[in-house]
């Protein structure tokens, strides 16, 4: 299997293969089945962020070794309409499309490493990683 | 993919065999929606002991089934969330406040039997089981 996969983001059928690819390739990199589970979901709800406010995205998939960690890292890239306000976008019960206000936070809590970068009107990058426990 | 629905007696099963995409969830509550009614079920069990992803659109999905069902006279239960997703829900932030959940299709359906028991239905109003019991006035044997 390769160690880095892109997938088109444009419907709720890209959502399911970005996970599917998501569980595959954490698979091969050894993780065990609950960290499966949480990179899965993970991806899923950044795949549906693109969906919902973007239209259309990317998602790439990674196997990274730094120093001594391997590990996956998910990139979801759009250019949507971006987030005005990141900082409030990071607080738990905050959503603009009148859904849970989980997203973001919940997306960090499940993974290792979590950054974003947005502008307005210029589109949102948000890179997630989950490392193996050694 | 469509989910399949069984009618068992008064209840309807719902079995999630794989993983659903938001229209495949959309369209699997619409249809339990409609067969509450056609069917004059319940209870409605959804069992999703295949799903690898409870994200939180599927979690949504499932409290409106349960809620949408209730509105409609049955009351429905989810079964058989494992403890990678239970553990991932909870991590996420994710609840099914106001939702009935059983271990598994058995404990589901001991649940819903329960729940649904017919002279509770027929034997007391709601006046009758506020107040204090009454010799004579109430079908149901032990309290």
């Amino acid at each position: 299997m390769a160690s880095a996969e892109r997938i088109g983001i444009r419907s709720d059928r890209d959502i399911l293969l970005a996970r599917q690819r998501g569980r595959e390739l954490g698979r091969s990199v050894g993780f065990v089945a609950t960290d499966l589970t949480l990179i899965a979901t993970a991806i899923s709800e950044l795949a549906r962020n693109i969906v919902l406010y973007a239209r259309e995205g990317v998602i790439e998939l990674r196997v990274v070794t730094e120093d001594s960690h391997r590990g996956l890292v998910i990139v979801a890239r759009d250019h949507g309409p971006g987030i005005v306000d990141v900082n409030r976008a990071m607080q738990d019960g905050y959503s603009t499309s009148g859904g849970l206000g989980l997203g973001l936070p919940g997306v960090k809590r499940l993974m290792d490493g979590f950054e974003i970068h947005s502008r307005a009107g210029r589109g949102t990058t948000v890179q997630i990683a989950k490392w193996l426990r050694t | 993919m469509d989910v399949p629905v069984l009618k068992q007696g008064p209840f309807l099963i719902a079995t999630v065999q794989s993983a659903l995409t938001d229209a495949d969830l959309a369209q699997m509550r619409r249809l339990l929606i409609e067969q509450v009614g056609k069917f004059r079920s319940r209870g409605v069990i959804v069992d999703v002991t295949a799903v690898d992803v409870l994200d939180s659109y599927a979690c949504r999905t499932l409290r409106d089934i349960a809620h949408m069902t209730g509105f409609r006279g049955a009351a429905t239960v989810i079964v058989g969330i494992h403890p990678e997703l239970a553990f991932t829900m909870v991590q996420l932030g994710l609840s099914l406040e106001g939702v009935a959940t059983a271990l598994d299709l058995e404990e589901g359906l001991a649940y819903l039997n329960a729940r649904t028991r017919p002279t509770i239905a027929r034997g007391n109003s709601p006046r009758n089981s506020a107040g204090p019991p009454r010799n004579g006035t109430h079908t149901r044997g032990k309290r």
